[in-house]
């Protein structure tokens, strides 16, 4: 029996509650339980401010007015590449591209650097647990460079098979494409690991930062990987703003992505000239109010400290399958040695999607499908998961909640 | 077989019996029994012909016209659309194309059901509603030309 265990953590998760007001409505007359941190973190209450107050005070285009309101704003949406260079120790700011998430990230590079660098008969490489945001971006390419697609195996437990990644490996790899964090199994992939080694064979890696970049730690610079995507909706900040990170010799060579306003130097019918980095990849007008607003969501995150929150998030993670393992019929999918924040789960003879409404109806709020990773799925040969995530402001009760909450949805479906 | 009542007077009934219910666990308990009871499909229909595939779970519809009346028969992996499968095959099954096509289906609306026919529940649920709807225009142009 788990009795309720205390977490370690420095934080006062009472007071970090507060700082998040959705998680005082309720929802179907209960309290909301929110533990579908994977799929979008909420927002704390200053980065709802700085939205309102981008709209309220400073509102106007960025880089090209000499008015007050466009250097203002210019300031506030360009302060935020500075809070994101720290926040991953890139080297230069320019290495940093803003996007519209991590899923434009990974197609950018598929369709510059892949165009540009894949030839027929090389090789990419993915995992067998990829988001398909980090699948299809490769077929697409892979079919029109005729390259070739490459998939390391997911074990029984939910790892990597690293022996597999080094057969797999060889002269022929020209980019070696790997999520972080796995997204559906919560599995940390050993990205250090595989970047020296593909480096070792002249390839280069693009890690896929979606779930990670609110969790771990994260030096780009230490972990060497040549491209590094993440979101800002999965960190605390808005929806529609991400970033790109790319070592910048590997940036500058590459062909410019979007064509429009912003990305030029000079235009002329015979020849156009592109800007330099980073705003050569950032054609048209951006997404100012939520790049402004995902400032103080990496201030707020720094402000907590990474490492008191992953103290908090892995004894909710220990408690929650602790509590799981104990319902009868329940079978935890990946059981990795290195996890973060996610609980994926299947009940013995119930559909998910059954689990999912009931728990809905308790004002309880998990993911169940199969999480945009439907190869994963089938490799575990089932429809899809229950899943948990968790994040900083979550508590040991609710997890409490949840378990009562699968308890009553078994009791009545079974 | 023939069914005496008409499309709305059906609604009527399922509308009736779900305000006797206090809470949605009595509601969701009610569904999920009627899709335990619902009759299972014969697996001969359990085919990609049939299937109407959702985003999470998938629906099997199969329907047939006789007499001038569409009867349908249908099945879940998930046991709640199940249950909502059980209410739509009540109230459409056995009728005309006519009266099926001009049913807007309100009464799931009138039992708070509502979001299982939305766009964000993205199961074979609403799918499986546009199906019946074609099973039926596709009689009624059958029935011209015959």
């Amino acid at each position: 029996m788990i009795t309720a265990v205390e977490t370690n953590t420095v934080l006062d998760i009472a007071a970090i509650r507060n700082d998040f007001p959705i998680l005082n409505r309720k929802v179907k007359g209960h309290p909301l339980v929110y533990l579908d941190n994977a799929a979008t973190s909420q927002k704390p209450q200053v980065v709802i401010d700085a939205l309102v107050g981008y709209y309220t005070e400073l509102n106007a285009n960025v880089h090209r007015g000499i008015h007050t309101l466009a250097e203002e704003a210019t300031a506030a949406f360009e302060a935020t590449r500075d809070a994101l260079q720290q926040f991953i120790n890139a080297r230069h700011r320019e290495e940093i591209i803003y996007t519209k998430g991590t899923t434009e990230g990974i197609n950018l590079v598929a369709y510059t650097w892949g165009r540009s660098n894949l030839n027929e008969g090389d090789e990419v490489i993915i995992s067998g647990m990829e988001h398909h945001s980090n699948i299809v971006p490769w077929q697409i390419v892979c079919e029109e460079r005729k390259a070739v697609l490459k998939v390391i195996p997911v074990t029984e437990a939910g790892e990597l098979d690293m022996e597999a990644f080094y057969q797999l490996l060889s002269e022929k790899t020209k980019i070696v494409s790997i999520v972080h964090v796995s997204n559906a199994l919560g599995t940390i992939n050993p990205v250090k690991e595989i970047i020296d080694a593909a480096h070792q064979k002249g390839a280069v890696v693009l890690v896929d930062g979606a779930q990670s970049s609110l969790h771990l730690d994260i030096d780009v610079q230490e972990l060497d990987c040549d491209f590094f995507a993440l979101s800002a909706h999965k960190m605390l900040g808005p929806t529609g703003a991400g970033a790109l990170y790319g070592k910048k010799q590997l940036l500058e060579a590459m062909p410019v992505f979007n064509g429009g306003g912003e990305m030029i130097k000079e235009v002329r019918f015979e020849k156009t000239t592109y800007n330099e980095l980073p705003y050569k990849f950032e054609a048209g007008t951006p997404n100012i109010a939520d790049f402004v607003a995902f400032k103080p969501a990496i201030e707020y995150i720094n402000t907590l400290g990474k490492k008191n929150m992953r103290v908090h998030e892995d004894a909710l993670l220990r408690y929650a399958t602790g509590k799981i393992k104990e319902i009868d019929g329940i079978r935890i999918i990946g059981e990795a040695k290195q996890k973060a924040s996610v609980l994926s789960f299947v009940i013995d003879g119930v559909h998910p999607q059954d689990v999912g409404i009931l728990l809905d109806n308790k004002g309880i709020a998990v993911r169940t499908g199969h999480h945009c990773a439907e190869p994963l799925m089938n490799r575990f040969c089932i429809p899809g998961t229950i899943r948990a995530s968790f994040a900083v402001y979550n508590t040991m009760e609710e997890i409490d909640q949840l378990a009562a909450g699968l308890k009553k949805a078994i009791s009545l479906l079974k | 077989m023939s069914n005496v009542k008409s499309i709305p007077e059906i609604e009527a009934e399922i509308v009736d019996e779900f305000s006797l219910f206090d809470s949605w666990d009595d509601k969701y308990e009610y569904i999920i029994d009627l899709g335990k009871k619902l009759q299972p499909l014969d697996e001969a229909y359990k085919k990609d012909e049939y299937k109407v595939k959702g985003c999470q779970s998938t629906v099997w519809l199969a329907a047939d016209y006789k007499d001038g009346k569409v009867t349908y028969k249908a099945e879940s992996d998930a046991i709640i659309v199940k249950g909502l499968i059980s209410m739509l095959i009540r109230v459409l099954s056995d009728h005309t194309p006519d009266e099926i096509l001009a049913t807007d289906m309100d009464f799931i609306n009138k039992i708070g059901m509502t979001s299982h026919l939305a766009q964000t529940r993205s199961n074979g649920l609403r799918a499986m509603v546009k199906q019946m709807k074609h099973y039926a225009l596709a009689y009624k142009s059958l029935k011209f030309d015959v």
